[in-house]
């Protein structure tokens, strides 16, 4: 259950592309205890790099989190949107109840 | 087979590039020697059987049979411990690679340099429940600083000297390669070289950042350094107590950082937190400024966070900036490596000194002695122990530990004098770390004379390692503190169960003299010595492994203490 005081955030997150670094990334999430909203990823360019779209609610946590996601190997760069980007309202539409 | 003259001059051969054919296997060995590792601690298998027979070949590496897996993981930790270089250990695929975990996991609490390489089944069989097949990588992928899995021979031109550079780099840890067997039998031409992997060089903190962080140690009044394991990983120990020194700071140590400023130093409180003196707990209460260099709030350290100097400013100096304002947001920040910046601290910092305070923390201290018992002059106590321990050696001795009662009396009585001298399980506070470990410090430096105080619950945990101690002749020395229990756990039910003690005394306990000669070691025991004293210095002194045995009394306890959840002020003992 999401509540509704609290704010979402939209992370996108630049990485290497290779097999495990979904896992990193979000494994990152998982064990703090912290709820991904929604997952989106594809790769980049030619191929080596991929995008990471990570839907999230913002509490106290969140700037340490982040720290910890700048420090993965396969991280490049980390930008924090507002919970409005349109990268997820845009899939909103693949994921209604009746599909 | 390899050309010596060759490998001692690599520049001479990437003068002269020539091809050759390698396996994967080949690859990986040759790589090892490039990066100048002279000795590896592992345990064969299947999957990484074709790496051993290349190994075999190898002039250059010296590889240890350990008899556990977990073993070779802690001497490699034993011989970063003491070099600061990165260590390697091997292990093959499934039970082996499990069996490295805890090793691992060490490693990346106490930040400590690690290369393991493991065998994995052929890429055709990974997902297949093959036998000895494990998810190495997914495993693994929470306890390492980063991970790899392989999947070609080229690859690994360029992921074991990254794995290196990662270990070594920034805040060190350690850094796992988990090899597919065809990928150790893939043969490919090779005529370039990757230069070994080494350390970054970090990058070095903002003049202003160093200015506030001046400013607010030369306006203190009543000021503490705190120093943290990372002015050891760092080299920072010397410069460290030469700001103390010019700024007159007191200055406490965490489990981790003991010895990075001699103990007994004019400035030195000691260990703080849990087991520190309660007069440098008391003394941290009232400071006005705390200066974190290469310490992370650690909960042991700390006591509880929100009444941890409560009246402080804080100047926090770390190389992870995820560490700064994790704990106790700082009033300061500064990412960088503690030596850079200490170094560049040091000119802005004036020199004064501090009567007042200093008088202070006199007075906190004559109010409140450390509760030496009354037995700590005798050789079979454990106090008396340690402290004689300590008379019949010098600052060039390595001591390691293993955890519990025994590790944390160490902690408070050994004059521990240099940084690297002390190797214990901080973080993950893993019983059967010190054996192993010690074996891998006599290994890195044979020339030393390597103690490991134990506990009788601890080193059964890892006492398979005798053999191999035995096998390499290592200078090491065994003292087992056995009071026939795991001694924090009873301490614990004691004081915050209700003395409801369960499962925390050995209904049967081993003959542990026996259990030394059988594994091929000298054992002495303490308990039936004429002339303890004089029995101790001859097994100190004498080369070669040697097991140590002394009954403690149970009723002996851990104190001072804070108790879990409490704050620091509130000790008891």
């Amino acid at each position: 259950m999401t509540t509704q005081t609290r704010a979402s955030a939209v992370l996108e997150i630049d990485v290497n592309n290779h097999a495990g670094v979904m896992a990193h990334v979000v494994g990152l999430f998982s064990r703090r205890a912290y709820n991904l909203e929604g997952i989106a990823c594809l790769p980049v360019g030619d191929g080596r790099h991929s995008r990471i779209w990570l839907k999230v609610m913002e509490d106290e946590r969140m700037p340490q989190v982040l720290r910890q996601v700048e420090k993965l190997e396969d991280v490049q760069g980390v930008r924090l949107h507002g919970g409005d980007h349109p990268v997820f309202t845009g899939l909103a539409a693949h994921f209604r109840q009746d599909g | 087979m390899t050309n010596l003259a060759e490998l001692a001059q690599p520049h001479a051969r990437e003068a002269a590039p020539h091809t050759e054919t390698l396996s994967g296997a080949e690859i990986i060995v040759r790589l090892l020697e490039r990066q100048g590792i002279r000795t590896v601690a592992g345990i064969p298998g299947g999957p990484i059987l074709p790496f051993y027979d290349a190994l075999s070949r190898s002039t250059r590496i010296h590889h240890v049979l350990a008899r556990h897996e977990q073993g070779a993981g802690f001497m490699a930790q034993g011989m970063a411990r003491v070099t600061g270089q990165p260590a390697v250990c091997i292990a093959s695929s499934g039970p082996g690679a499990t069996n490295l975990l805890t090793a691992i996991a060490d490693a990346k609490l106490d930040s400590i340099p690690l290369v393991a390489i493991t065998g994995q089944v052929p890429q055709a069989l990974i997902g297949t429940d093959a036998f000895q097949e494990v998810d190495t990588y997914g495993l693994s992928l929470p306890i390492t600083k980063h991970n790899f899995l392989v999947s070609s021979a080229a690859e690994l031109l360029e992921v074991l000297p990254r794995a290196f550079e990662i270990a070594a780099s920034g805040r060190p840890g350690p850094v796992l390669v988990d090899v597919p067997k065809d990928v150790q039998t893939e043969r490919i031409s090779i005529t370039d070289w990757p230069a070994p992997g080494t350390r970054q060089a970090p990058s070095p903190a903002p003049q202003a950042l160093l200015q506030a962080a001046a400013d607010l140690i030369n306006g203190a009044e009543k000021p503490i350094l705190y120093l943290g394991g990372g002015v050891v990983a760092g080299g920072a120990a010397s410069l460290a107590v030469q700001l103390a020194e010019q700024a007159e700071l007191p200055t406490v140590m965490t489990l981790m950082a003991l010895g990075a400023m001699p103990v007994d130093h004019r400035l030195s409180l000691r260990m703080l937190g849990m087991h520190g003196a309660r007069s440098t707990n008391l003394a941290l209460d009232e400071c006005d400024l705390l200066i974190a260099v290469g310490a992370r709030f650690d909960d042991r350290a700390t006591g509880q966070v929100a009444q941890f100097c409560p009246g402080a400013r804080i100047v926090h100096i770390d190389i992870d900036p995820a560490e700064l304002h994790k704990i106790k947001t700082a009033h300061v920040g500064i990412t960088g490596d503690t030596a850079q910046v200490l170094q560049a601290l040091l000119p802005l910092v004036e020199a004064r000194q501090r009567p007042a305070w200093l008088a202070r923390i006199d007075q906190l201290e004559s109010e409140h002695p450390f509760p030496l018992p009354e037995d700590s002059h005798d050789p079979r106590s454990h106090f008396g122990l340690i402290r004689t321990v300590a008379a019949c050696l010098d600052d060039e001795a390595i001591i390691a530990t293993d955890v519990g009662q025994h590790q944390m009396w160490v902690a408070q009585a050994y004059p521990l004098r240099r940084p690297r001298q002390w190797l214990t399980s901080g973080g993950l506070g893993t019983m059967g770390f010190g054996l192993p470990a010690a074996i891998g410090a006599a290994l890195a430096e044979p020339r030393r004379t390597v103690v490991c105080f134990t506990g009788d619950g601890s080193i059964l945990m890892n006492i398979q390692e005798l053999v191999t101690a035995a096998q390499e002749d290592a200078n090491v020395k065994i003292i087992v503190m056995d009071n026939a229990s795991l001694g924090l756990v009873h301490q614990q039910q004691t004081l915050f169960y209700k003395e409801r003690v369960y499962a925390s005394r050995f209904q049967a306990v081993p003959d542990f003299v026996q259990v030394a000669r059988g594994c091929g070691i000298k054992a002495v025991d303490l308990d039936k010595s004429a002339n303890p004293c004089a029995d101790l210095l001859q097994a100190l002194s004498s080369h070669g492994p040697c097991l140590i045995h002394v009954s403690i009394d149970l009723a002996h306890k851990v104190w001072p203490m804070v108790p879990p959840g409490a704050a620091n002020r509130d000790m008891i003992g």
